[in-house]
C-alpha cells in the first residue's frame, strides 16, 4: 500500500486515496442497505415472537412439506436443467450447424419473459381448457395443479442458468483440445469426461448453484400452476406468502429464514468447493497431467 | 459408459416417481377446499372441528385470491367445495359448469355461512375523531385503502363509501360524485392489495384511517396490539358475504358430493358459526350471535342487490372501463 511504489505510471482516475474511499464507501452502503439490512430483518423478526414460536412454525407439518417439496423441485430440477445445460453450451460452442442462433435466442427466452407469462402459459397448454389438458384428464394424469407442474415451472424458469454460465467459457476456450482429443482417437463421451468437463467444472459448478437457488426461490410461475394446497402443492415461497397475508408475520419471516439459510449454505459449499479445485487447478502437476492422460489412455 | 449409465438412471428415475404417484386414486373422505387468502386461520379451525366429528376425514385447504381460484378450478385444481368472498367468483364458476346455476339457493342465508363489511381501523384513542363515513370527506384526514381497480376489498369500501352517500345526498349523483372524489383525492398512497394496505398504515403510519373488512380489523388489532389500532364501526356498511359451494363437477368425479355437503352445513351449525365468530366474522345463527353480541356493534347493514340492483349491473355501471370508478378514480 506504499504509495511512492505506485507512483511509476501516471496516476488514472480513482488512484487517489480519498476518491478510492468514496466508492469503497457507496458500494459499502449500497450493500448495507440494500442487502444486509433486509437479512438482518429476517433474522430479527424471524425470532420477533420468541423461540418458541420460531420452533413451532418450523416443525410444524404445513412448513415442513413446503421445505421437503422445495428441496423435491430443486431435486429434479436442477440435474434436469444442468444436463440440457451441458448438452446446449456443448452444442452450439463445439459444432456449426443450422440454427445455432436461433437455438442460443431459444434458450434466453425464459430469462427475457416474466415467470408470471411463463405460468400462464402452462395453465394454457395443460389446463382443463388447454391444449393437453382434456387429454391428460382422461387418462388421470395431474400435471397443473401437483407436483409435476411445479417442478414443470420450475425448470422452465430456470433453464437458461448453466448454459448461460457455459457458453461464455467454453466459446473462449476454443476447440483445440477436443479436436486434438478427436484427432487421437477418443470418443465423444471420452473427449467430454476427460477433456470439456474439468475445464468448465468451475463454471459449471457456479451455473448449478445459481439454478438452485432460483428453483427453490422460485415464487411466480409456480405461483400460478401451483394451487396453493397447504401440506401438498405449496413451496416454501408460497408458504412465505401465505403466512404474511394472513397475519403471522413472525411464522413468514421463520419461513423465510429457512429459505434464506439454504441461500446461505450453498453459497458456502460453492466457496468451499471453490477454494479446493482453486488449489488442484493451479498446482503445476494439474493441467499437463490432464492432457497426458488423455493422450496415454487413448493411444 | 457405465457413468453414462448411472448419469441416465440419476436422471430418468425422479421423472419417472413424478408422473407414477399422481395415479394415486382419490379416497372419498378426503376434501379439497379452495378459499380466500386471508382465510387460513379460520379453516384450520373449522376443520379441526369438522374432522373431530367426522374421524377419519381430512380437509385440505387451498388458499389464494378468489379470482385465481375460480380460474385454477377451472383449469384443474380439484377442488371439491369453494369458500369465497366474492360471489362474482362463484358466478364464474356457474358459468363454466363447475357449479350448480342455482348455488345460491343451496345453502341458506344465500349461500353466505356468515358475513362482514367495510369497516374502520383508526390509530388508538382515534386522535382525528373519524366515527362515520362523512368524516372520510374531511380536508384533515386521509383514508387509507387498496386500489379499487385492483382489489375486491377496496371496491367494497368504494361500494359502501357509494351507498353511504346515496342515502345522505339523496340520490343526487353530483354531491355523491364529489363526495368520493374527496375520499380519492385524499388518499395518500393506493396499494394493489389489502395487505399492502395494511402494511401502509400500520407500519409506514400513513394516514388516519384504514378501511377494510370487520372481520380483518380484527387480525390487524391482534397482530399489531391494542396500544396501536382500534376498530370504529360506522353507523351503516355494506354486506360483504362469504359465499359457498359444492363443486359438484368435482365432487361427483370423486364420490364426495354428501360429504362435501356436510362440511359446508357443518359451516351453518352452531359450533361452526362459534368458531367464524371467534374470528371476528359476525354469525347468522341467532344464538352464537347472541353470545357474542359485546364484541360486535350494532350496524345497519345494506344490500348490493337494494342499493345497486345486483353485481351484474354494479359490473357495468361502475367497474367497467369507462364506467363511475374510471371517472371518479380518474379525476384525481
Amino acid at each position: 500500500m506504499s504509495t511512492p511504489a505506485t507512483r511509476r505510471k501516471p496516476p488514472r482516475v480513482g488512484d487517489q486515496p480519498l476518491f478510492r474511499r468514496l466508492l469503497i464507501g457507496i458500494v459499502l452502503v449500497l450493500v448495507a442497505f440494500l442487502i444486509l439490512a433486509p437479512l438482518i430483518i429476517i433474522g430479527v423478526e424471524a425470532f420477533a415472537k420468541g423461540w418458541q414460536v420460531y420452533r413451532d412454525t418450523i416443525t410444524h407439518p404445513d412448513t415442513r412439506h413446503a421445505i421437503m417439496l422445495t428441496v423435491l423441485a430443486a431435486l429434479v430440477a436442477v440435474p434436469v436443467n444442468t444436463a440440457f445445460g451441458i448438452a446446449a453450451a456443448w452444442a452450439i460452442t463445439k459444432f456449426d450447424f443450422r440454427g445455432k442462433r436461433f437455438l442460443l435466442v431459444v434458450i434466453e427466452i425464459p430469462f427475457s419473459v416474466s415467470p408470471i407469462v411463463a405460468g400462464v402459459a402452462y395453465l394454457f397448454v395443460y389446463g382443463l381448457q388447454g391444449v393437453f389438458g382434456p387429454m391428460l384428464d382422461e387418462y388421470g394424469i395431474k400435471i397443473l395443479f401437483a407436483i409435476p407442474g411445479i417442478i414443470l415451472a420450475s425448470m422452465f424458469v430456470t433453464a437458461p442458468f448453466v448454459a448461460r454460465e457455459l457458453i461464455p467459457l467454453m466459446q473462449a476456450q476454443g476447440r483445440d483440445l477436443e479436436e486434438a482429443a478427436t484427432s487421437l482417437g477418443a470418443s465423444g463421451w471420452r473427449t467430454f469426461f476427460s477433456v470439456t468437463l474439468p475445464n468448465i467444472k468451475w463454471a459449471l459448478l457456479y451455473g448449478v448453484v445459481l439454478c438452485n437457488a432460483r428453483v427453490m426461490g422460485e415464487f411466480g410461475a409456480v405461483s400460478v400452476v401451483s394451487g396453493n394446497i397447504r401440506g401438498q402443492t405449496n413451496t416454501l415461497p408460497l408458504h412465505i406468502e401465505l403466512l404474511y397475508h394472513d397475519y403471522q408475520a413472525a411464522g413468514a419471516f421463520a419461513s423465510a429464514s429457512i429459505l434464506a439459510l439454504i441461500a446461505v449454505f450453498t453459497i458456502i459449499a460453492k466457496v468451499a468447493l471453490e477454494r479446493q479445485g482453486a488449489g488442484r487447478v493451479h498446482s503445476p502437476a494439474t493441467r499437463p497431467s490432464l492432457v497426458a492422460n488423455t493422450a496415454e489412455k487413448t493411444s | 459408459m457405465n457413468r453414462l449409465f448411472i448419469l441416465g438412471t440419476a436422471l430418468v428415475a425422479p421423472l419417472a416417481a413424478l408422473f407414477v404417484t399422481p395415479a394415486l386414486a382419490q379416497q372419498p373422505n378426503k376434501l379439497l377446499n379452495a378459499s380466500y387468502d386471508v382465510a387460513r386461520e379460520l379453516f384450520v379451525a373449522e376443520n379441526e372441528a369438522f374432522t373431530k366429528l367426522n374421524p377419519g376425514v381430512t380437509i385440505d385447504q387451498s388458499h389464494a385470491g378468489t379470482s385465481k381460484q375460480a380460474r385454477s378450478i377451472v383449469e384443474g385444481l380439484e377442488a371439491d367445495v369453494v369458500t369465497f368472498n366474492q360471489s362474482t367468483d362463484v358466478d364464474f364458476l356457474a358459468k363454466n359448469g363447475f357449479v350448480s346455476k342455482d348455488w345460491t339457493k343451496a345453502f341458506p342465508n344465500n349461500a353466505s355461512p356468515f358475513y362482514s363489511f367495510p369497516s374502520f381501523l383508526v390509530r388508538a384513542g382515534n386522535p382525528k375523531n373519524i366515527k362515520d363515513w362523512a368524516d372520510l370527506a374531511r380536508d384533515d384526514v386521509h383514508a387509507v385503502f387498496p386500489n379499487p381497480k385492483t382489489s375486491g376489498n377496496a371496491r367494497y369500501t368504494y361500494l359502501a363509501a357509494y351507498a353511504w352517500a346515496k342515502e345522505a345526498y339523496k340520490d343526487d349523483e353530483e354531491k355523491i360524485e364529489a363526495y368520493i372524489t374527496k375520499i380519492f383525492d385524499n388518499v395518500p398512497v393506493f396499494d394493489t392489495g389489502g395487505r399492502a394496505a395494511t402494511t401502509t398504515f400500520v407500519e409506514r403510519e400513513t394516514g388516519d384511517v384504514l378501511i377494510t373488512f370487520e372481520a380483518e380489523t380484527r387480525g390487524i388489532a391482534k397482530q399489531y396490539g391494542a396500544d396501536k389500532v382500534q376498530a370504529v364501526t360506522p353507523s351503516v356498511s355494506l354486506l360483504a358475504e362469504f359465499p359457498v359451494a359444492v363443486v359438484d363437477k368435482v365432487a361427483k368425479k370423486h364420490g364426495t358430493e354428501a360429504l362435501a355437503k356436510s362440511y359446508l352445513d357443518f359451516l351453518y351449525s352452531e359450533e361452526g358459526q362459534r368458531i367464524a365468530a371467534q374470528f371476528g366474522h359476525r354469525a347468522n345463527n341467532e344464538k352464537v350471535a347472541a353470545e357474542f353480541k359485546g364484541q360486535f356493534p350494532e350496524i345497519r347493514l345494506v344490500k348490493v342487490d337494494d342499493v345497486f340492483g345486483g353485481w351484474q349491473k354494479i359490473q357495468s355501471e361502475h367497474f367497467a372501463s369507462g364506467g363511475t370508478l374510471d371517472k371518479l378514480y380518474g379525476s384525481r
